[in-house]
C-alpha cells in the first residue's frame, strides 16, 4: 500500500474528569487518501469529533491527552510535534470547519480580517495582499459582493454565510485535507443542501481530500467514497460507501441505516421508522467485550467476551463484529 | 470547578447516562450535595474554621478574659505583648485584646445587620421588579443603575455628617451611630441583590413548574415565596456573604477616619485610628486590629467563594 | 464607533447626573437644622450676606423650587464659599483635584500592568499552582482593608527602612529631577496601596473573562489556522475578554474612589477626598457638598468613558 495522506493508527484520546478517565477515543484506526472524500459517521458522543479534533491537536490538555497510537500525516507522527511545527500543518495543510457557524467566528474582527490572518501566517502577505485574497476567496464561496462584505463583522451574516466564510478561510491556503466537523448540523435544511453542494464544488477545483463527520447518514451516502462508523470510541465498520449501504454487517450500522427517514417507503409499507434502543455506553467504564452489545438484538455471550477485532470480510469492508 | 470539560468538548463527551453506573452516584440531597461542594474548596473550610474561632472568641472570650475594656493605667501604657497583656495596651494603658474582643462584636454585628437590610431590601426590589415587570420594573432597575454609580464612601460620610448629631440625640451615641451606619451600609449595598432577584424570577418565570403553579392558580405573591425565592436563595447568599464583608470593611473605613463610632466604642477600625499616631512606637497597637479585620474579611470572602461554588456552581465570577 | 452611539450615551448620563444630584439634595433637605440655614444663621456673617444668602437659596420656597435653584447654582460653576479656607469652593476642589486624579490613574495604571498578565496566564492554565497562587494572592489583596495596607507600608518603608517619606508634600523645595524625584518617591506608597488594592480585584475580573472565552468556539477555530498560541491569546482571547472587563472596572470605580479617600487621608494627600474629611471635620459644608458632587460626576465620567471604550472594543454594539 502506498504512503496515505492521513493514517491514524491506534488512536487513543482519553480524558480525565472528576469521575475518571473518559475514554472517548480508544483504539481508532483510520486511512485518508489524497483527494478522496471518507466519512465519519455515529451517534453523538461515540468519539467523531475527538478524533477530528485530535488530527490537528486541538484538544486542551489537560483534561485531555494521547494515550497511544500514532496520526501519520503523510507518513509523519504529529502526536510527538512540537507546537512550532504542528502550527505549519494547522490550515496549511489541514483545515478544519466547526459545526457552528454562528460562534466559530470571532465576533470583534471582521470576516475579511479573519481570513487574511491565515494567509499572513502562511504566506507572508501584507495586509493587503491578504484581504485582496480574502475577497477572491468569499468570491469563491458566492459570497454576493465580496469587495464590500470583506470589512464586514461576522454578526452582519446569516449561518450560511458565515458557514461559506468558514470554508473561504479553511480553504485559503490550499489545505492537502479539510475536515469538515458537522458542517451542517446547525444549519436550516434547504442551506444544508448548499453548503455541501458548496463542498463538492470547491473539492471539484482544489482537489483536497476531505474528513466529512456527520451524524446524518443521508448526507454521507450523497458525498462519500468511503465511511466509517464508529461506535463509543471505536470504529465499528468501514466500507465503500456502496458496500456499506447495499451489505451493512455490524448491527449498529445495520440500525443506523434503517433509522433513516424514507419517505417512499414510510408511504407505500407505513413503515415505521426504527430507532436503536438504548444509549451509547459509559466511557468511563467501557463494558468489556463488544461495546454495542447490552444494544444489540442479536448478541450473544460471546459478544461480552473480549473486544472483537476489526476483520476484512470483503476487500475494503471491515467490521468489528465475531457474527 | 475542578475537571471540569471545556464546553466545546461536553457535546461529544458522554455525561455520565444514569443508567450506566447506577452504583457509583449516589444520589444526594441538595443539602448534602451543596456541602461536599462546599467541601472541596479547602481554602473555604479552613475559613469557615478561623470564622467560626474569632465568633467564638468574641461571643465568649470577654466572658474568659476578664480585664475590663476602659482601665486606664499609665504605668503601662503603650506596652508591647506581655502575659498580662497579650496584645499590649495602648496609649491610655487599656487592654488591647479586651478593647479587640468587645469591638469585634459589633464590627461583627454591623456587618451581619447591614447584610440583613441589604438583603431584605434587595430582595424586596427585585422581587416586585421581577413580578411587575414594565414601567415599575424599569424605573427600579434604573434606580439600581443609579444606586451602582453612587460614590459610596463620600454618600456615606455626607449622610453621617448631617444626621449623626440628630440620631446621637435621640439613640444615644452608640445606639444612634449603630443604627445609621447599618441602614446607610445596607442602603448603599442592595443593588446586586435586587438584579440577582429579578434575574432569576424572570429566568424561573419561564420554567414549566412556575407555569404549573400559575396555572393551577397560584397568587403572584404565592408565587413569589413559595417557587421562585427557593430557587434564588443561593446567589442571595453568596452575595449577602460578601456583602457582610464589605460591610466589615465599611464600618472600620469609617471609624478609621474618625466618623465612625465614640472613641470608647473600640470597634476595630477606631482601635486602629487610635493607634494609627503611635505606629512608630507602638505598631503592636495597630496590627492586632488591622489583623483582626483583614482575617474575619478574608475568611468572609473565601467562605463566600465556597459558597458559590457549592450552591451556584453555574457562575464563574 | 458612530457618533450618533456617542451622543445616544451622553444623553442617557444626563439623567444620572439628575439623578445623583437629586439624592445628593435629599440628602441635604432630609438632614435635620437646614444646612443651608446653617450659613444664615452663622454669627460670623454680616445680617446683610445671610439676607443675601437667603434669598438666594430661597429658603422659603417649596422644596423643588429650591432643588432647581441649588441645580442651576451647581450648574453656573456657584458652589458656595469655604469659610475655613476662605475661598470659593469651585476654586478650592479645582485645587486639590489634579492631586487626586493623578493619584487615582497612577493606580489604576498599575493596577492593569500588574492584573492583566497576571489575570491572563492564571487563566490560561487553570487550576496550576501558579493559578492557585495568584487566586489566593488576589483575594488577600482585596480583603486587605487600604487603610491598613497603608499603615503597614508606612510600618516597613517609612519607619523601620526609612526609606520613603510617610507625609505627602506639595511644597518639595527643589527643582527638575530632584523634585520629581522627591514626588515619585512620595508617591510609591499611596498608588501602590491603591493600585494593588484594584488590581487584586482586577485579576479575578481578567481570570473570569479569559475563562469565559477561552473555551468559545472561536478560540478553537483560531487555534487551528496554526497562528501560534501566543496571538491566540492576546489577539482572539485577550481581545475579546477585555470587553467585561471594561464594565467591571467601571462599576468599581465608587470602591476606587473610597480607596482614594482613605489613602488620601493616611498618606495626607491634598487632594479631594482629604478635602472631604477635613470640611467634615470643619463642619464645612459647602464644601462637603461640592466634593461629594464632584466624586458623582467623576463615577459618571468613568461609566461614560467606559461605554465608549466598550463600543470601541465589541463592533456589535456600535453597529446598533
Amino acid at each position: 500500500m502506498s504512503e496515505a495522506l492521513l493514517d491514524i493508527r491506534d488512536l487513543k484520546t482519553w480524558f480525565a474528569t472528576d469521575g475518571g478517565v473518559v475514554r472517548a477515543v480508544d483504539g481508532v484506526d483510520l486511512r485518508i487518501e489524497r483527494g478522496e472524500t471518507v466519512g465519519v459517521v455515529g451517534e453523538s458522543g461515540c468519539g467523531k469529533t475527538v478524533t477530528a479534533r485530535s488530527v490537528l491537536k486541538l484538544i486542551d490538555m489537560p483534561p485531555g491527552r494521547f494515550a497511544g497510537g500514532q496520526i501519520l500525516w503523510q507518513g509523519r507522527d504529529l502526536i510527538p510535534l512540537p507546537a512550532t511545527e504542528m502550527d505549519k500543518i494547522r490550515s496549511k495543510e489541514i483545515a478544519i470547519v466547526f459545526q457552528e457557524p454562528m460562534t466559530s467566528l470571532n465576533p470583534v474582527y471582521t470576516v475579511g480580517d479573519q481570513i487574511a490572518e491565515v494567509l499572513r501566517e502562511h504566506e507572508n502577505l501584507s495586509r493587503r495582499q491578504a484581504i485582496e485574497r480574502a475577497v477572491e476567496m468569499l468570491a469563491l464561496v458566492h459570497i454576493p459582493n465580496p469587495k464590500k462584505r470583506v470589512h464586514d463583522y461576522p454578526h452582519q451574516f446569516s449561518g450560511g454565510m458565515r458557514q461559506r466564510v468558514m470554508i473561504a478561510m479553511a480553504l485559503s491556503c490550499r489545505p492537502k485535507l479539510l475536515i469538515a466537523d458537522e458542517p451542517t448540523t446547525a444549519l436550516d435544511v434547504t442551506i444544508q443542501a448548499q453548503i455541501l453542494e458548496l463542498m463538492q464544488e470547491m473539492k471539484d477545483k482544489f482537489g483536497m481530500a476531505i474528513m466529512l463527520i456527520t451524524h446524518a447518514m443521508g448526507v454521507v451516502a450523497e458525498t462519500c467514497q468511503r465511511v466509517v462508523v464508529m461506535y463509543a470510541g471505536k470504529v465499528v465498520e468501514e466500507a465503500p460507501v456502496e458496500a456499506l449501504f447495499g451489505n451493512p454487517r455490524h448491527p449498529y450500522t445495520q440500525g443506523l441505516i434503517r433509522s433513516i427517514p424514507r419517505v417512499d417507503r414510510a408511504a407505500a409499507h407505513k413503515e415505521r421508522l426504527e430507532a436503536i434502543p438504548g444509549t451509547v455506553p459509559s466511557l468511563l467504564d467501557p463494558p468489556p467485550g463488544c461495546r454495542f452489545a447490552q444494544r444489540c438484538k442479536s448478541a450473544r455471550d460471546i459478544c461480552t467476551q473480549g473486544i472483537p477485532p476489526l476483520k476484512e470480510v470483503t476487500p475494503g469492508h471491515f467490521v468489528r463484529c465475531v457474527l | 470547578m475542578p475537571g471540569s470539560t471545556p464546553a466545546s468538548l461536553s457535546a461529544e463527551l458522554p455525561t455520565r447516562p444514569a443508567t450506566a453506573a447506577p452504583a457509583k452516584t449516589p444520589r444526594f440531597s441538595p443539602g448534602l450535595e451543596a456541602w461536599r461542594r462546599f467541601r472541596r474548596h479547602k481554602l473555604a473550610v479552613a475559613s469557615a474554621v478561623i470564622l467560626l474561632v474569632m465568633i467564638v472568641a468574641i461571643a465568649f472570650g470577654p466572658l474568659v478574659w476578664r480585664v475590663p475594656i476602659n482601665e486606664i493605667d499609665f504605668t503601662a501604657k503603650l506596652e508591647g505583648p506581655t502575659l498580662a497583656h497579650p496584645f499590649g495596651t495602648d496609649d491610655l494603658g487599656q487592654d488591647v485584646l479586651a478593647r479587640l474582643l468587645y469591638g469585634g462584636r459589633i464590627s461583627m454585628a454591623v456587618g451581619l445587620c447591614a447584610m440583613l437590610v441589604a438583603a431584605l431590601v434587595g430582595v424586596l426590589v427585585g422581587a416586585v421588579a421581577g413580578m411587575s415587570r414594565g414601567t415599575v420594573d424599569a424605573i427600579l432597575m434604573w434606580l439600581a443603575d443609579l444606586f451602582l454609580s453612587l460614590p459610596q464612601l463620600p454618600l456615606l460620610l455626607l449622610v453621617i455628617y448631617l444626621f449623626r448629631d440628630a440620631l446621637k440625640a435621640v439613640f444615644g451615641p452608640e445606639g444612634g451611630i449603630f443604627i445609621m451606619i447599618v441602614i446607610v451600609i445596607g442602603g448603599l449595598r442592595w443593588m446586586p441583590v435586587a438584579r440577582l432577584v429579578r434575574a432569576q424570577i424572570l429566568s424561573l418565570r419561564e420554567k414549566e413548574f412556575v407555569e404549573a403553579a400559575r396555572a393551577l392558580g397560584a397568587s403572584k405573591m404565592r408565587q413569589v415565596v413559595r417557587h421562585i425565592l427557593p430557587n434564588a436563595l443561593g446567589p442571595v447568599i453568596v452575595a449577602g456573604t460578601i456583602d457582610v464583608a464589605a460591610a466589615i470593611i465599611s464600618e472600620s473605613t469609617l471609624s478609621f477616619l474618625g466618623l465612625g463610632f465614640p472613641p470608647d466604642v473600640p470597634t476595630w477600625g477606631r482601635v486602629l485610628f487610635d493607634a494609627k499616631d503611635y505606629l512608630d512606637i507602638a505598631p503592636h497597637w495597630a496590627m492586632f486590629p488591622g489583623a483582626a479585620i483583614f482575617l474575619a474579611v478574608l475568611s468572609i470572602n473565601f467562605i463566600g467563594d465556597g459558597l458559590r461554588d457549592a450552591l451556584d456552581p453555574r457562575r464563574v465570577l | 464607533m458612530s457618533r450618533q452611539y456617542l451622543i445616544r450615551r451622553l444623553l442617557i448620563a444626563i439623567p444620572s447626573l439628575l439623578g445623583i444630584s437629586v439624592v445628593l439634595f435629599c440628602v441635604l433637605a432630609l438632614a435635620p437644622g437646614d444646612p443651608f440655614g446653617e450659613l444664615v444663621t452663622n454669627p460670623a456673617i454680616p445680617p446683610e450676606v445671610a439676607a443675601a444668602l437667603r434669598a438666594k437659596f430661597g429658603l422659603d420656597d417649596p422644596v423643588w423650587t429650591r432643588y432647581v435653584h441649588w441645580l442651576m447654582a451647581m450648574l453656573q460653576g456657584d458652589w458656595g464659599f469655604s469659610f475655613v479656607s476662605r475661598m470659593n469652593v469651585d476654586k478650592l476642589i479645582l485645587q486639590r483635584l489634579p492631586t487626586t486624579l493623578v493619584v487615582i490613574g497612577a493606580a489604576q495604571l498599575l493596577a492593569i500592568v500588574v492584573a492583566l498578565p497576571v489575570g491572563v496566564l492564571a487563566a490560561t492554565r487553570p487550576y496550576s499552582v501558579f493559578d492557585q497562587v495568584a487566586n489566593t494572592l488576589a483575594f488577600i489583596g482585596f480583603s486587605l482593608p487600604t487603610f491598613f495596607t497603608g499603615l503597614l507600608l508606612i510600618l516597613v518603608f517609612s519607619i523601620k527602612l526609612d526609606w520613603l517619606p510617610f507625609v505627602f508634600r506639595d511644597d518639595i523645595n527643589a527643582t527638575g529631577l530632584q523634585w520629581l524625584w522627591e514626588q515619585v518617591k512620595q508617591s510609591i506608597m499611596p498608588v501602590t496601596v491603591l493600585g494593588l488594592f484594584q488590581g487584586a480585584s482586577l485579576v479575578r475580573f481578567v481570570r473570569s473573562a479569559v475563562l469565559d472565552v477561552v473555551r468559545l468556539d472561536y478560540v478553537t477555530t483560531a487555534r487551528s489556522k496554526g497562528i501560534g498560541e501566543g496571538k491566540v491569546v492576546v489577539k482572539h482571547v485577550v481581545r475579546t475578554a477585555l470587553i467585561p472587563v471594561v464594565t467591571l472596572v467601571a462599576l468599581q470605580m465608587p470602591i476606587v474612589f473610597g480607596g482614594a479617600i482613605v489613602t488620601e487621608q493616611i498618606f495626607r494627600i491634598p487632594g479631594i477626598g482629604s478635602l472631604l474629611i477635613s470640611s467634615i471635620l470643619a463642619n464645612d459644608t459647602p464644601v462637603v457638598m461640592g466634593v461629594t458632587f464632584v466624586f458623582a460626576c467623576l463615577v459618571v465620567l468613568f461609566n461614560l468613558i467606559a461605554d465608549v471604550l466598550y463600543a470601541w472594543l465589541d463592533p456589535r454594539i456600535a453597529f446598533r
